[in-house]
């Protein structure tokens, strides 16, 4: 195990695609714990990237069980040659990223996808995600298309109104 | 004080204000930190923190008259990388009326709401002109005292609308 050096803008690697996983042996599962020991180690991140570590492999790593108002989520998740199959609704949202130290902006994202990834066994799985986790497994797809959430950022002016209503007293969207 | 100042213009929009500004503060050996520009009613506004030691008030002041604006500069404390995150947002929209913004930011001032950006906007017509304002803001109370403190005030022609800001770090 070992905690790995996290690239940081303007460091031209992060613009790199990542290329897919082939062979799901020790190498990959010795280098998934290194992932996520990294992730851990930073500001609460709920989701990191290979390339993020200068490992150019389609790899992620998202767990947003642990937000501070929770989330539907599916707990920890670890992504291999993840692809998103749907998409439906957009919505914008706060994103910052430990590529962008000390930076927030907006960002639009689907709300809901259908996502299909690969187990670290190799075992092809889907999910149907919303909201929160769905953002985050967007915001590292991207990564592994050499993409940072700074190439999607929107004006706050450009938010104009969000889909969901606010019912007073009643049931809040969130 | 700090390394940095505090550089206000104001004047009638028009093209290339920014570009002819910031030329001369690079020329004057000036950089540039935080900086808000934005047109409001017709007129450009300028905010942004300098530093360096260029002679800002005796080099400035003529290409700033020669765009037509008016020109501050304020000794400030702070600097960069002093950034904090919002963790509520605000929306408020409502038939434009004279004291929207002084109730709703007084609500949240009383239930102890840190405004750290707000932008707002008079829409609709002439006729009908709607208020639209947009908060974003740090509070370590609860979701629920703020949303009573923002109800309270919420209602009849205004709505007033609180969301928690989850930020994603990924």
């Amino acid at each position: 195990m070992a905690i790995l050096e996290i690239l940081t803008i303007p460091d031209e690697r992060l613009k790199q695609v990542s290329a897919p996983v082939e062979d799901f042996g020790a190498p990959l599962q010795g280098f998934l714990a290194d992932l996520e020991e990294t992730r851990l180690n930073g500001p609460a991140a709920v989701g990191i990237a290979a390339p993020q570590v200068a490992h150019f492999q389609r790899i992620c790593i998202v767990d947003c069980s642990v937000t501070r108002k929770p989330v539907p989520n599916h707990g920890r998740l670890v992504l291999i040659n993840p692809e998103i199959i749907e998409w439906d609704g957009y919505e914008a949202g706060r994103e910052g990223c430990l590529s962008v130290p000390d930076y927030t902006g907006n960002v639009i994202r689907a709300t809901k996808i259908r996502l299909k990834a690969q187990q670290p066994s190799g075992e092809e799985r889907e999910y149907a995600m919303e909201g929160f986790e769905a953002r985050a497994v967007q915001h590292e797809l991207d990564h592994l298309d050499g993409l940072l959430f700074t190439d999607r950022v929107v004006s706050r002016r450009t938010d104009l109104f969000r889909r969901k209503v606010y019912q007073k007293g009643g049931n809040k969207s969130s | 004080m700090s390394e940095w100042k505090m550089l206000t213009l104001v004047g009638e929009d028009r093209p290339g204000i920014v570009s002819r500004i910031t030329r001369t503060l690079f020329e004057l050996g000036c950089a540039l930190g935080e900086t808000s520009m934005i047109r409001l009613g017709g007129n450009f506004t300028i905010m942004m923190m300098v530093s360096g030691d260029g002679e800002i008030q005796a080099q400035l002041p003529p290409v700033a008259e020669s765009l037509g604006l008016r020109m501050h500069l304020d000794p400030i404390s702070g600097g960069l990388h002093q950034h904090r995150f919002a963790n509520y947002q605000v929306r408020v929209s409502g038939a434009d009326r004279p004291g929207i913004v002084a109730q709703v930011t007084g609500a949240l001032a009383d239930a102890g709401f840190n405004i750290l950006e707000l932008e707002s906007d008079v829409a609709g017509s002439e006729q009908k002109p709607v208020y639209i304002m947009q908060i974003q803001g740090y509070s370590e109370a609860l979701l629920e005292d703020l949303e009573g403190a923002v109800n309270a005030v919420s209602g009849g022609d205004v709505d007033v609308t609180l969301s928690p800001i989850e930020t994603l770090i990924g």
